[in-house]
Parts: structure tokens; C-alpha cells; sequence
């Protein structure tokens, strides 16, 4: 199934393209094509070949085999520069800004033709016009640290569109925006698209994907599944294209009565690395049997929040009883041994010791205790034990307990983490971002992981920016926004918009738990 | 993948134990065929010049035993420095951590009212301490100040340095030295006996095998061992997992610290009996401890075998003074430069280097 073809030549055509990576064949006789004036969705799982194909189309990479036809015309990209001189522009993921600088001058920087003194000064003009023209409104004096997450990406896609792009590159744009940044962003790419521009949209999100492309092409294991329109397919198709298999979408949540209280925050103020308050004044309840959901946009107090509730950021003022205990400020240890687990953001940073063996990963915070510790002396028979336990039951896919926990993929150092933080039967978890970048299928083994824990009794924090799935598994949801709570609603209750208002900054109805 | 010219790089993520070893075997023979130039450079052959050294070390027993000799305190040293290393401790100071033991040991041989059969072990246990305090002080100032530990630990050489100046000048100046700026000599009760025919003083060495071993087994088995691999591979997951900095870190410090205080005491029992100037004392065994703990991997077992590669450079400086008319200074040349061609070829470790088909040259970024 191909769309109807405008014009003759596409604006740009991958044909059979094939890039190996030592042990990997990351594309395999990939062919993909963009019209001018269309929205092209490139769909599939982490891992599936998605960013290896686009690093090729903007020059980061060389195909092993392949054409890159640009207009009718076979090209050789050998570097962005030539990718951008062809009409290519990129937004990745991360953005690549420099934060203390200002709009204008993160656009000036390394733009051909800006005049050597006060190159900012001279593209202020035309990015205003820019703007204007595709409907993307930015104060080019401010500082780029100033501005959130919609509006930084705006920036980027102003830096490709001065440079001329007339294909653009969207490499998961909605990660980091509200439901109606999302919208906005959705606003201007249709627009674009009027303009004859063409978009690639790479994306592992269903619902957005079937929203704003007008061509899907799916991705698996570095090979193209298929292509399809969006009125002709349906949320399960393109699932099972992207897995390979059906995919449950319902997590069957059975009604918990709620238990007794296992966590309370009273009036908590914590301050972020850089010394300004990030949370101010949160309260909430955490009962056992419950998920507690914690929506909100990065950057808004989550990560000092849960810094704070583990014991790894210091409380300024306000306090933390855990099963009624106080435990403000308390060390890392003291909560992790009074059973509080923490499935961290950063799971490599701060979640694993990639150097060492998954066997020695997975007594990490318990490796002070009996089994696997008795007078000091480790006791390595009962840790192999433990570990070929965890292994099997979590489905931990390693080439053994030996192996550097460095060699496995993102899902299974989640599995990982998963296995050592819930095997001692916590009384409280606190997951941060748990499935943020995983596979569908680690996505929902770790779904139904947490829920699992909530059946058995457990108390669970589960912070998380995407919305689908707060809404899915939360019982109550919290909204947060610049360190406050905006308001706490069952989530039986709970709509997207409502939500999302919060997230911007909208104080909802406190309903207090 | 990267291109350098006509050779392909590709990474690899664990280089197995074979590559370690070839890799590191290579980066010493490459540092003697450069020292090869430097025997050319003074007009000597640099095949003779090496059968020379090989004649003087390998030519009999008590001058192979030279390099025994040599390698006692460099084990000491460098067994205590792959464990700090493994905690990334940069721990510059086994130099002065020597002194201050080999100052503890002249203090309890001379001064200390005590049985003669105890004078000994009192000597070791008095320059572990002191080892292990002049190697405590920079893990605290560290944990608890944020002062960076390659500064304070090498500062501290100096000061150490200059302390036994001060003794040995000063107020431990031996009266019956006639003005020579030594201590007076060591009872024989505070002497450690020799291998026969060698100056090889055994105890020391047979202390330095066991420790060898102990901290090798400490380091897999013990739940220190377990957190000093934590701390050292990722520190942050280590404060994730309720890690005690300062008491690992002050405990890795004692330990290194005190092993270096250890070999302090075998150089003043052992061979100079008495304090003298700190440039006779040690030799730098201290800073070469170093390239032995990083030629050694972190592994305290590899230390072992380091050490004695260095013993060798050491005992090859003696001859090369003796046969060739050398300065010994030629074996810090020796030493600079397999340290340099060491880092050098770390890079060699991980990434595998090949010759690559022409007509695809290009760099690329590596990862997906």
C-alpha cells in the first residue's frame, strides 16, 4: 500500500538501504520515501532501526549498501553539512542548544552568511518573519534556559527552517511536551506541510502517529514491515506490525481495597542541583494497595521529589513518614532497609554498576544483609542462587550472571532493577520513569510488574510523563508543575485535557486523598 | 566504526584477559625499543648494551636477587595502590605513606623501651599506622571537604619528605654519625634478616605475597571488597545504594596507606638500618608503585608480577651504572616511558584496529 504520488520525484528516497553494526544489522534493504507536502510517519520500536536510518538520511552515518535520491537526483551524504546544504534539517530528541545563550544567537551559531559582529542582531529579523510565517511564536532575546520544552523545540525547528530545510526530521518530538504542546506542535507541522515541506515523524506513540501522518511506515528489526495510511489501519495493525504479535492494550487492574497509609508527605520544600527551590510544598498520601501516578512535564520538581522521598536529596523544610515512621532526611539505606524500593530515572547512571556482573547488580542495596551477606563475608553461593532466580523470573535475557550488566539492552536493565527492587517485598515503590524508552514488550512485563506489587499490597509512586500511561495504571493521579501539586484526582474520573491543563499549570480541584 | 587513515577502529566493549595482556606486553616492548635509542644516543650498541643488563642481572643469584630485592617494596606499595585505584582513590602518596612508615619504625627501633623479641612486629605495626594516617588524611579531607585526592595525597610526599629531612638533620640526628645526617644504627633486634648471599630481606617480602593474596580475596569475596568495586566502577549508584563514602573510602585509605608504611619499615630494617635522607630511602618506589598498580589492572595478583618487572628495571639501572657508566637516573627514563607507551596503548584495549578495504573513507559517529 503506497499513497498517491503528488509529483514525480519524491522529495527524498531511500532506496534498499543496509547498514551493520558489528553483531547488529541495524537496516536491512530499507526503502523509504517523503513527498513534498507530507506528513511521513516512521514507526517502531526502540531498537527497530528508526534513528540509524535517519543518521544516514542527515549524513551522521555511511549506508553499507543503498541510494539516497534527493529530488530526482542520487546524492552522496557524507555529513550533515551536506545533509543541511541538500534541504535536510534535523530535530533530535535532545535538543542541541546552548542553554545561557539567547534564541537568536543559538540560531546564528554556525549559520552561513551571519556577519561576524553581532551575528544575532542581523537573524532576529528573519527569524521573526519565520515565526510569523509557520506559526511558531519565540521571543528571540530570550535566554534558551527560560524557555520550556515546546518552546526550545520550537527553536530548532526555526534553526532547520532558516537553514532552508524543506525535509524535516522529527526524531520523538512529543516526548517532552504536554498533550497540548502536542497539539500545538501537530498545528505547525500541518501548516509546514501546506508549505510544500516534507516531515518525517519518527514516533513509537500509536495514537499520535495515526493523528498527524498522512503515511505510516513501520519498522521491525531493521526491516520495513510494511507502509499504510492512517484511515486504513487501526491501533491493534500497527501494533502487531511493530511487535510482531498481538499486544494487549487493557491492563486488567482489579479492584484493590485501599489498605492503610504508607507514606505521607507533609509541606515538603527540597531545592535542585543549582540551589533554587523545585519543590515547594507537596503533600500527599500513599495508601497501600494504591498506584499514586505523578504526572507532569520533566523538569517540573519530579526528580527532586523522588531524590527527596529516597533519601538522596536533602528536605529544607516539611516532613516524610514512611509506614508512620519519621524518616526525614534518613539515609538511602535506612529507607531502602525499612523496605522503601526506588526504580531510579537514570537506570544506568544511577541504577546499575555496568562494570560489574548482573549477579553482583542484583544484590546491590542488599548486599549488606544476610542471605548474601553474613560477618562481612559475602556468600556467593546464595548470590549465583538469587541471581539465576531473578534471571529466570524476570526474564533478565543476559549471557549469564556473570556477564557485565554494560551488555544488556535498556528493557533488560529494567528487568534488571525490577528483580533486585521488588524481590524484597517492598512495602513501598517508587518508580520513576519506568518504561521510558523500553520496547512494547518490556513496556508492559514492567506494567504488569507494578501492578503486581499494588495487588500484593504494595504503595506505588509511579512518576511518569506519559499521560497513557499514568491514566492506565493509576488509581489517583497528581499532577505537578513548577514544584507544586496541582491537584489530585481518581483516576476513573480523570479526562487527558483535564490533566494536561494541570500540567500547564492550571490549579485543578484538590481532591484530597 | 571509525577510519584513521587506512586502518578501521571498532570498539570493543570488554577486552578479554589475552588482549589485556598482549596489549600491556606490547606497550613495554615498545618502551624498550625506544630506550634502545636512548643506548644509541650515548654511543652504545643497544643490542650489547641489553646482553650487558642481561649479563648483570641474570648472571648469578645474588645479583639476580637484586631485582627480589627491589621489588619487595614496589609489591608493598603497589598492592595498597591497585585497591585504592579500584575505589578510584588516585592515591599519589605511596611515597610519603612509606616514609612516614620507615619514620614510625626508626622511632620504635631507637627510641622505644621495648622487649627485643616484640621490637620487631612493633616496627611494622608502627609503620602501618603511620602509613595508614598519612594516607587517611586525604580520603577525609576528600569525603568531607571535596579537596581533590591527586593533589592532597602528592603534597603530602612533600611534607613527609621534609619531615624526615628535618629528623635526620635535626633533632634524630645520631651523635655517634659525626655529622653525617643519619639516625644512629638500628639494634640488631631491629633488623630483619637477609636470604644468604642477597640482601633480600625476606620477611618483608613474604608479608607483601600474603597481603597480595588477602586483598585479592577482600576485594571478591568481602562486602568491603564488594562496595570499594561499587564506589570505585560507579559512585553514583553507590550513594543510590546507601554506600558509606567515608568509611569505604577511610577504610581503602588505611589499608593502601598502611601498606606502603609497611614497605617503609623493610627499607629502614632491612637494608639502610637506620633513617638517612629520603632520596636513599626510597628510590621513588613510591611513585612507581603507580605503574606497577596500573600496569597491574587493579589487580592486586598482577601486582605482584609488575612489581618484579620493575624490580628488574631497578636491579638493570645498577648495572647499567655498573657496566655501562650509566646515571642511574636511566631507569626513570625506563620508567616514564613504559608508563607513557602503557596509556598510550590503553586505546589499543578497546578498540580493535584492522586494516580496512580503500574507497570507504569516512568517520562516522559510533553507537545506533
Amino acid at each position: 500500500m503506497v499513497g498517491p504520488a503528488p509529483q514525480v520525484f519524491p522529495l527524498v528516497s531511500m532506496r534498499q538501504i543496509t547498514k551493520v553494526f558489528p553483531g547488529v544489522v541495524a537496516n536491512e534493504r530499507v526503502d523509504f520515501a517523503v513527498q513534498a507536502g507530507e506528513i511521513h510517519a516512521l514507526l517502531g520500536e526502540n531498537g527497530a532501526g528508526k534513528t540509524t536510518l535517519m543518521n544516514i538520511l542527515y549524513g551522521l552515518y555511511r549506508p553499507d549498501a543503498g541510494e539516497i535520491w534527493v529530488q530526482g537526483r542520487k546524492v552522496e551524504i557524507r555529513s550533515p553539512r551536506d545533509a543541511i546544504a541538500l534541504g535536510i534539517g534535523m530535530v533530535h530528541q535532545h535538543f542541541k542548544l546552548v542553554l545561557p545563550h539567547t534564541v537568536a544567537e543559538n540560531v546564528a551559531l554556525g549559520l552561513p552568511g551571519t556577519p561576524f559582529w553581532a551575528p544575532a542582531r542581523a537573524v532576529a529579523q528573519r527569524l521573526r518573519a519565520l515565526s510569523e510565517r509557520y506559526g511558531l511564536p519565540v521571543d528571540p532575546d530570550r535566554r534558551v534556559w527560560e524557555l520550556s520544552a515546546g518552546e526550545q523545540q520550537r527553536v530548532e525547528i526555526l534553526k532547520a527552517l532558516i537553514r532552508g530545510a524543506q525535509l524535516l526530521i522529527l526524531d520523538e518530538p512529543t516526548s517532552v511536551l504536554t498533550p497540548q504542546e502536542a497539539h500545538e506542535l501537530f498545528k505547525v507541522l500541518r501548516n509546514m506541510k501546506a508549505k510544500g515541506h516534507g516531515i518525517i515523524f519518527i514516533s513509537h506513540k500509536l495514537d499520535e502517529v495515526l493523528e498527524v501522518a498522512d503515511r505510516i511506515t513501520v519498522l521491525r528489526r531493521g526491516r520495513v514491515v510494511g507502509t499504510v495510511l492512517p484511515g486504513e489501519t487501526t491501533k491493534g495493525e500497527l501494533a502487531r506490525m511493530m511487535v510482531g504479535r498481538e499486544v494487549v492494550f487493557q491492563h486488567t487492574k482489579t479492584a484493590c481495597p485501599r489498605g492503610a497509609e504508607a507514606l505521607r508527605v507533609e509541606g515538603l520544600y527540597a531545592r535542585n542541583d543549582r540551589g533554587l527551590w523545585a519543590v515547594k510544598g507537596v503533600s500527599f498520601c500513599l495508601y497501600q494497595g494504591e498506584i499514586l501516578g505523578i504526572a507532569g512535564i520533566a523538569g517540573n520538581g519530579q526528580r527532586e521529589l523522588v531524590e527527596v522521598l529516597t533519601g538522596l536529596r536533602r528536605a529544607e523544610r516539611g516532613k516524610i513518614f514512611l509506614l508512620g515512621q519519621d524518616v526525614t532526611n534518613r539515609s538511602p539505606r535506612f529507607l531502602s532497609d525499612l523496605g522503601c524500593a526506588h526504580v531510579p530515572e537514570e537506570r544506568i547512571r544511577l541504577g546499575t554498576v555496568p562494570a560489574l556482573p548482573v549477579e553482583e547488580n542484583l544484590i546491590l542495596k542488599r548486599h549488606h544483609r544476610p542471605p548474601f551477606c553474613r560477618l562481612s563475608f559475602l556468600n556467593l553461593r546464595s548470590v549465583r542462587a538469587f541471581a539465576l532466580r531473578a534471571i529466570e523470573g524476570y526474564g533478565i535475557m543476559t549471557p549469564g550472571p556473570r556477564a557485565p550488566a554494560k551488555l544488556l539492552s535498556g528493557g533488560n536493565i529494567q528487568r534488571l532493577i525490577l528483580a533486585r527492587e521488588l524481590s524484597g517485598k517492598p512495602a513501598v515503590v517508587i518508580a520513576a520513569h519506568p518504561t521510558y524508552g523500553l520496547d512494547v514488550g518490556a513496556t508492559e512485563q514492567i506494567r504488569q510488574l507494578l501492578l503486581r506489587q499494588r495487588g500484593e499490597g504494595a504503595a506505588v509512586l509511579l512518576v511518569s510523563e506519559d499521560l497513557e500511561e499514568i491514566m492506565a495504571l493509576s488509581d489517583r493521579i497528581a499532577v505537578m508543575f513548577r514544584g507544586e501539586i496541582m491537584g489530585i484526582v481518581p483516576a476513573e474520573e480523570a479526562c487527558p485535557e483535564e490533566i494536561g491543563l494541570m500540567m500547564a499549570g492550571e490549579r485543578g480541584v484538590r481532591i484530597k486523598g | 566504526m571509525r577510519r584513521i587513515g587506512p586502518f578501521l577502529l571498532e570498539p570493543r566493549l570488554t577486552p578479554s584477559r589475552p588482549v589485556v595482556f598482549g596489549v600491556s606486553l606490547a606497550a613495554v616492548v615498545a618502551a624498550l625499543l625506544v630506550g634502545a635509542i636512548v643506548f644509541w644516543a650515548y654511543g652504545l650498541s643497544p643490542w650489547r648494551a641489553y646482553a650487558a643488563i642481561g649479563r648483570g642481572i641474570f648472571g648469578s643469584w645474588p645479583s639476580f636477587s637484586e631485582v627480589l630485592r627491589r621489588a619487595i617494596p614496589l609489591v608493598l606499595c603497589g598492592v595498597g595502590l591497585t585497591l585504592a585505584f579500584r575505589a578510584r582513590f588516585w592515591n599519589i602518596g605511596a611515597e610519603g605513606q612509606l616514609l612516614a612508615g620507615a619514620v614510625a619504625a626508626t622511632g620504635v627501633a631507637l627510641f622505644l623501651p621495648a622487649p627485643e623479641n616484640l621490637r620487631l612486629p612493633l616496627m611494622f605495626l608502627g609503620g602501618f599506622l603511620a602509613g595508614a594516617l598519612w594516607g587517611l588524611i586525604p580520603a577525609l579531607l576528600r569525603v568531607k571537604l571535596g579537596v581533590n585526592d591527586v593533589i592532597s595525597t602528592l603534597m603530602l610526599n612533600y611534607v613527609m619528605v621534609y619531615i624526615v629531612e628535618w629528623l635526620v638533620h635535626g633533632p634524630w640526628k645520631g651523635p655517634t654519625m659525626r655529622g653525617f645526617a643519619y639516625t644512629d644504627a638500628f639494634p640488631l633486634s631491629a633488623r630483619l634478616s637477609y636470604l644468604p648471599h642477597t640482601r633480600v630481606h625476606w620477611l618483608t617480602l613474604v608479608v607483601g605475597l600474603v597481603l597480595a593474596g588477602l586483598v585479592s580475596w577482600m576485594l571478591a569475596r568481602t562486602r568491603l571488597g564488594y562496595e570499594v568495586r561499587v564506589v570505585g566502577q560507579n559512585p553514583e549508584a553507590a550513594r543510590y545504594a546507601g554506600i558509606s563514602f567515608i568509611v569505604v573510602l577511610s577504610l581503602v585509605m588505611v589499608l593502601s596507606g598502611g601498606l606502603a608504611g609497611l614497605a617503609g619499615v623493610g627499607e629502614v630494617a632491612g637494608i639502610h638500618g637506620r633513617l638517612r635522607s629520603p632520596a636513599h630511602i626510597s628510590m621513588g618506589y613510591g611513585y612507581t608503585a603507580i605503574i606497577v598498580a596500573w600496569l597491574a589492572r587493579g589487580s592486586p595478583l598482577a601486582a605482584v608480577f609488575t612489581a618484579l618487572l620493575f624490580g628488574l628495571i631497578f636491579a638493570a639501572g645498577d648495572s647499567m651504572k655498573i657496566a655501562l657508566g650509566l646515571p642511574f637516573q636511566i631507569t626513570g627514563v625506563f620508567n616514564g616511558l613504559i608508563l607513557f607507551f602503557l596509556i598510550g596503548f590503553d586505546l589499543l584495549m578497546f578498540w580493535r584496529v584492522r586494516l580496512g578495504p580503500k574507497g570507504k573513507a569516512w568517520i562516522g559517529r559510533v553507537g545506533s
